[in-house]
């Protein structure tokens, strides 16, 4: 499969003769490409007006993947891109706003319809991110103060419980019956499952039986090959399999799908603007790599910058990069722990983290996700026990948990923890692979969203993977600590130092967001991924969706249960041109499948309603509104009555007989769900 | 796609039905059937057992025991008072003196690195230290192709190979590389220092066995360690001991049911710089009938007519070795690793290997760099002549010109690992960290003559480790690394700051 050699770049490679198509003839206009790197571009980023002729040429090059994908633009699934061709662009508050700094430039340009390439040029700028509807879809994600309540799990009536064990039982027992009858029958299928010539299989049937009879069932849902800029649309290159997803044949067409699944969080990948601008300068000066690891010569000036600037940005004295973020934790534990501590650990952490303890030799326990009491609970256990057998202190304790959980949508549960790490005296390793950039009124993770001083957690770690359209990852800490960590952590001694347009495009979009660079963007991305995030996910609990996490995630998992309405749920979504990820065991627990989104700030208000409703309509026909509005989505109270007052209402309404103190499932309509999301996302949801 | 689907459920309910049915009536043929199918892999059918009984204590809310064999019961105060008492070490320990100088000394580089660096103290050195073998970092063809990407795909992918992060220039760069070395597929990693440590668990479990060359680098030790097999070690590149070992191994599992086998070794060892014998092992290896997974890191593009790695330097067929882990980010100048094999060795990591299957995928820019210097060095051969001939100039400079190092690399390898000769150590009774603070001293000399090298870094022991944790443990090593960059006359001149540099600094110990 893999050497299929589907390409719609073909032209990296030089023996394909790209001269000979038309569509790559284009790209001889691509050098010269000088133009593109004038300021106003950067003013002018969001902006849908046409440009001076000059950049036009730019617009000729851009071209560059329209012309790879030729019917992406054609196939585009928003109207907001397909219109500008019949009409006039669609200018938005923000836009004209945008513009009225720009004077220098005659405003009747505003008017006139703009030229076929230019449009497509705004298209494809806009697929990439969308343009702020409206000056009201912002929002500020803050903690509220008081306490952090658990995130309510709502759980779906019985019926739905017994079907899924059903299911799972039903699919097993066709497995094993098939395994048991292919075993005789179709012996060749089976043959490297089984010892031959004395090897052992590298895969016993046993071993992965469940990848065979359950996962192969759905396997189109996952891995799909993807082209282009993974922004607020996903390139989706189509496939067909023959033989039951065992093979996949490219098809050799692409569809354009709106991207609900990149960790995309700010809207960061592009291809064009101040970030692509800068790592293209950065190649240019400093070539693709310092072809060496950090500790012997590949430390430049570019790294000891972003450094500073990260460790500024999350408010510890000192911080390092590495190029992967798996790779960060990785060989971040064994710095730090070792034999005769302990590490206790978040029972839903992320592998890298499960990978790093491991190999750091320290003993290992967990705690129920998200559970300070459990944690505590395994706190004065471990430290009143001591090391097992000799019973003697623990040399540290470090806690890890994730800042927000990727799969679960909830965010760790930082004064609570706080708390206990003043009573216990653990050390705190906290890993924001999500939550930096996502989290916080200035994006800077869960301390920024709690008001904690960052100072009170030991370690934080992050990705730059997410939020920032980068790869790699950093930790930041005190000093002392960082400094001790780079001499002793394989990471700096024996990994690649991050390569010099990867620095580039972290330090960019870290500017952006500080507001160092175009002031109002990174406010602008950080409140519009607020409220997008809150609006998808009270909307799809007004639908009557099972959704988990906290209010403010960008992560929003939706429930589906049965194992069929994996695949289902999928297809019916791309059918709709909408990429979401969905998950089942073994990443979650048996029954709990979902689906996740991953709201971005590029999308816009539209695209997130055509999310409810392409949702609504696939949960009606895959039944799977049915939350029981213990976890939000109710109605919204009459004027004048406070969420303070509201249990005091409800009894007084008892008596007329209206609403009563059982909660009413909600299965608001759609366009009630629109008609009220925007004013009602800024209060807290219900 | 849905139609496909439910076409195939349908089909497989019907024949399975039909087939259940002939055998009707009664729950005996379902006993047989258990009986048959587990007669001989009883643990599965505990294990269904216990799916279905963990899915009925999951809905009955579980409410598990903690205790443990030499659990102390306390009360509550008493608790409350060794919480009180406990007092945990810092979170680390303070640096050594060493540690502290050795972080001060990492040198900066200003603007891009090359033949010729500028460092943060304002001079320009002759680098002998990146891995830029054939100075491609300055390489303007693979600036414009990079920026070509960049403009088509943005940075990063922003997800994971299977939610959405694999990008068509992956698959390109995949089946290039496949193509290249003649295996039949690949698969791309984002770091090249973490992929043989995600390869190695993703195959070779608990009970399973590996063996392994004492001197293998530190990513291989650690991917050795995750997967929790029983490891035996063979003296580094003595294929005596290795057969012996392997004899073992064979001997001992005999009456034992068969569990997977590896090797695992290194092409040209990164922490020695000599070359394994692939085509003696390869023969051991089917002798004994265990997998081969070749690191081949610090080999693939430099070694053979084409840079194809070690296997096509002793002419060896890249399908006989089962796995071959390669790195895009070192001799490459790109960036990520690879691991190249069957198709089904590689399917099988693309759900199981921890770092592929957790970590977002490979930036297109790197995937698409790689696919590029391939094809330089498939067909501009002359590069590898050119490193090959500057290879030679520096040999005679150092090894057996000077008195005090020799050089442990194999002569075909760029990267020139310098140790300190025997009669030297023994003369000046040098301790493992004094040579480590000779040689940087060396190293500090020649940057100070305008010569930048390095040196063979170890990681430090783990935290409380006891000494019989550690096995074996590399030498103090000066590491040189040539470069097609600079002329013969360049890499004389800087062969010779360097031998001088040594004399003078082992001479000035007493
Ligand atoms: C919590 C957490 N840590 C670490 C990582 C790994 O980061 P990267 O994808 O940069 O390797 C991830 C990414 O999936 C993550 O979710």
């Amino acid at each position: 499969m893999p050497r299929k050699t589907f390409n719609p770049f073909a032209g990296i490679w030089p023996t394909s003769a790209p001269q000979t198509t038309p569509s790559f003839s284009e790209k001889s206009d691509m050098s010269p490409r000088k133009t593109s790197l004038k300021s106003p571009k950067f003013t002018q980023f969001f902006s849908a007006s046409p440009r001076s002729k000059s950049e036009t040429q730019t617009a000729t090059a851009s071209l560059l993947a329209a012309a790879a994908t030729p019917q992406a633009y054609l196939n585009s699934p928003s109207q907001q891109i397909s219109s500008p061709t019949l009409s006039l662009p669609t200018i938005s508050l923000s836009t004209a706003r945008a513009d009225s700094t720009n004077t220098d430039e005659p405003p009747t340009t505003l008017f006139q319809p703009p030229s076929p390439a230019e449009a497509r040029r705004i298209a494809r700028q806009h697929a990439q991110f969308g343009p702020l509807g409206h000056s009201t879809h912002r929002y500020a994600s803050r903690h509220q103060g008081g306490d952090f309540p658990d995130p309510v799990l709502d759980e779906p009536p019985y019926y739905y419980l017994l079907t899924t064990y059903i299911s799972y039982l039903i699919l097993i027992i066709f497995g094993h019956v098939r395994d048991f009858f292919g075993k005789r029958f179709r012996e060749e299928h089976y043959r490297h499952l089984q010892a031959r010539n004395g090897y052992a299989p590298l895969n016993s049937d046993f071993d992965n039986f469940y990848v065979r009879r359950l996962k192969m069932r759905i396997n189109d849902c996952f891995n799909r090959p993807t082209t282009g800029v993974p922004g607020r649309y996903i390139t989706l290159i189509d496939r067909e399999s023959d033989d039951y997803n065992l093979h996949f044949r490219h098809t050799g067409t692409t569809t354009e799908t709106l991207n609900l699944s990149s960790y995309n969080y700010l809207g960061f990948a592009q291809s064009e603007g101040p970030c692509a601008d800068a790592v293209e300068e950065s190649v240019k000066k400093y070539g693709l790599t310092l072809a060496s690891p950090r500790a012997d010569v590949g430390t430049s000036d570019l790294h000891m910058e972003v450094e500073d600037l990260i460790a500024k940005f999350v408010g510890k004295p000192s911080s390092m990069v590495f190029s992967m973020g798996f790779g960060t934790n990785a060989s971040a534990f064994p710095a730090l722990v070792g034999k005769g501590c302990l590490v206790i650990s978040d029972e839903l952490n992320h592998a890298s983290i499960r990978f790093g303890s491991r190999l750091s030799g320290a003993m290992i326990e967990m705690f129920k996700h998200n559970d300070v009491k459990d944690l505590e609970r395994v706190l004065r256990e471990v430290i009143s026990q001591g090391q097992p057998r000799t019973h003697r202190p623990w040399k540290k304790i470090l806690v890890v948990v994730e800042g927000l959980y990727s799969m679960e949508g909830t965010m760790c549960n930082l004064p609570g923890l706080i708390r206990l790490k003043k009573r216990y005296k653990f050390n705190l390793f906290v890993d924001e692979a999500h939550s930096i950039g996502a989290i916080g009124p200035n994006g800077r993770g869960v301390c920024d969203y709690f008001g904690i001083d960052p100072s009170e957690v030991d370690i934080l770690m992050g990705t730059l993977t997410k939020s920032f359209g980068a790869n790699g990852g950093y930790i930041a800490g005190d000093k002392a600590t960082i400094d001790k960590l780079r001499v002793t952590n394989a990471g700096t001694i024996y990994g690649e130092a991050p390569p010099p347009p990867v620095l580039s495009q972290i330090s960019s979009a870290l500017r952006i967001i500080t507001g160092d660079l175009m002031p109002g963007q990174g406010e602008e991305r950080l409140q519009r991924l607020a409220f997008n995030s809150r609006y998808v996910r009270l909307g799809l609990k007004r639908l009557g969706f099972i959704i988990y996490g906290h209010d403010d995630s960008p992560v929003i998992p939706l429930m589906l249960y049965n194992p069929a309405k994996i695949p289902a749920f999928s297809h019916e979504m791309l059918k709709r041109k909408i990429s979401v990820v969905v998950v089942g065991y073994p990443a979650t627990p048996l029954v709990s499948s979902r689906a996740r989104f991953c709201v971005s700030a590029a999308h816009t208000k539209d695209d997130l309603d055509r999310l409810l409703a392409a949702c609504d309509e696939i949960g009606n026909v895959l039944q799977l509104k049915f939350s029981s509005g213990i976890a939000g989505g109710a109605e919204p109270l009459p004027e004048g009555i406070t969420p303070e007052m509201e249990k005091a209402w409800k009894r007084s309404q008892k008596g007329e007989g209206r609403g009563d103190l059982v909660v009413q499932p909600p299965r608001w309509q759609l366009s009630e769900v629109i008609r009220r999301g925007v004013t009602d996302v800024k209060v807290p949801l219900r | 796609m849905d139609l496909h689907d439910a076409q195939s459920w349908l089909v497989e309910f019907q024949s399975q039905l039909s087939l259940q049915f002939q055998k009707m009536p009664g729950s005996a043929i379902f006993l047989r059937y258990v009986k048959s199918s587990y007669q001989n892999d009883p643990i599965r059918s505990a294990v269904e057992l216990f799916l279905f009984l963990f899915a009925i204590r999951y809905l009955l809310a579980p409410s598990y025991s903690t205790q443990k064999k030499s659990y102390v019961t306390l009360s509550d105060e008493e608790v409350d008072e060794l919480v009180d008492d406990w007092t945990p070490e810092p979170l680390v320990a303070p640096q050594t003196s060493f540690e502290e100088a050795e972080n001060e000394r990492i040198p900066v580089i200003v603007g891009p690195t090359g033949p010729k660096t500028k460092l943060s103290s304002g001079r320009t050195v002759t680098n002998l230290a990146s891995f830029n073998f054939y100075n491609l970092i300055g390489n303007e063809t693979l600036k414009e192709k990079a920026i070509q990407t960049l403009r088509t795909y943005g940075v990063g992918p922003c997800g994971p190979p299977g939610f959405y992060g694999t990008q068509d220039v992956h698959m390109k760069t995949e089946s290039d590389i496949a193509a290249y070395l003649g295996a039949s597929a690949c698969i791309v990693y984002a770091q090249a220092f973490s992929t043989i440590s995600s390869v190695i668990p993703a195959f070779s479990k608990r009970g399973d066995i590996i063996v392994a060359d004492r001197a293998v680098n530190y990513a291989i030790r650690k991917g050795i360690q995750i997967s929790r097999s029983t490891v035996r070690w063979y003296d580094h590149n003595n294929l005596e001991d290795m057969q012996r070992v392997l004899e073992r191994v064979v001997k001992e599992q005999a009456k034992k049911p068969l569990t997977r086998r590896f090797i695992v070794t290194e092409g040209l060892f990164e922490n020695v710089g000599d070359m394994a014998d692939i085509p003696k092992i390869i023969e051991l290896k089917l002798r004994y009938k265990f997998r081969l997974i070749l690191d081949e890191t610090w080999s693939f593009g430099v070694l053979g007519r084409t840079g194809r790695g070690i296997t096509e330097h002793q002419n060896v067929d890249a399908a006989e070795v089962d796995m071959i882990i390669g790195s895009l980010a070192g001799p490459l100048c790109a960036g990520g690793g690879f691991c190249a094999g069957s198709q089904e060795i590689v399917e099988h990591q693309r759900i199981s290997a921890a770092a592929y299957t957790f970590s977002a995928a490979l930036p297109a820019m790197l995937a698409t760099t790689a696919s590029e210097v391939l094809h330089m060095l498939e067909t501009n051969s002359d590069m590898l002549t050119q490193v090959k001939e500057n290879i030679k100039t520096m040999w005679t400079q150092l090894d057996p010109r000077s008195d005090w190092v020799h050089c442990t690399s194999s002569v075909e390898n760029p990267i020139m690992i310098l140790v300190l000769k025997a009669e030297v150590i023994s003369g000046k009774k040098l301790t493992v960290s004094d040579q480590e603070q000779l040689l940087q001293d060396v190293v500090d000399e020649s940057l100070v003559n305008g010569v930048l090298i390095t040196r063979l870094k170890s990681m430090p022991r783990a935290i409380n480790v006891t000494a019989k944790d550690i096995g074996w443990e590399l030498q103090p090593a000066l590491k040189v690394c040539i470069t097609s960059g600079l002329s013969k006359r360049e890499i004389e001149k800087a062969g010779i700051t360097i031998r001088h540099a040594i004399t003078k600094v082992v001479n000035k110990r007493k």
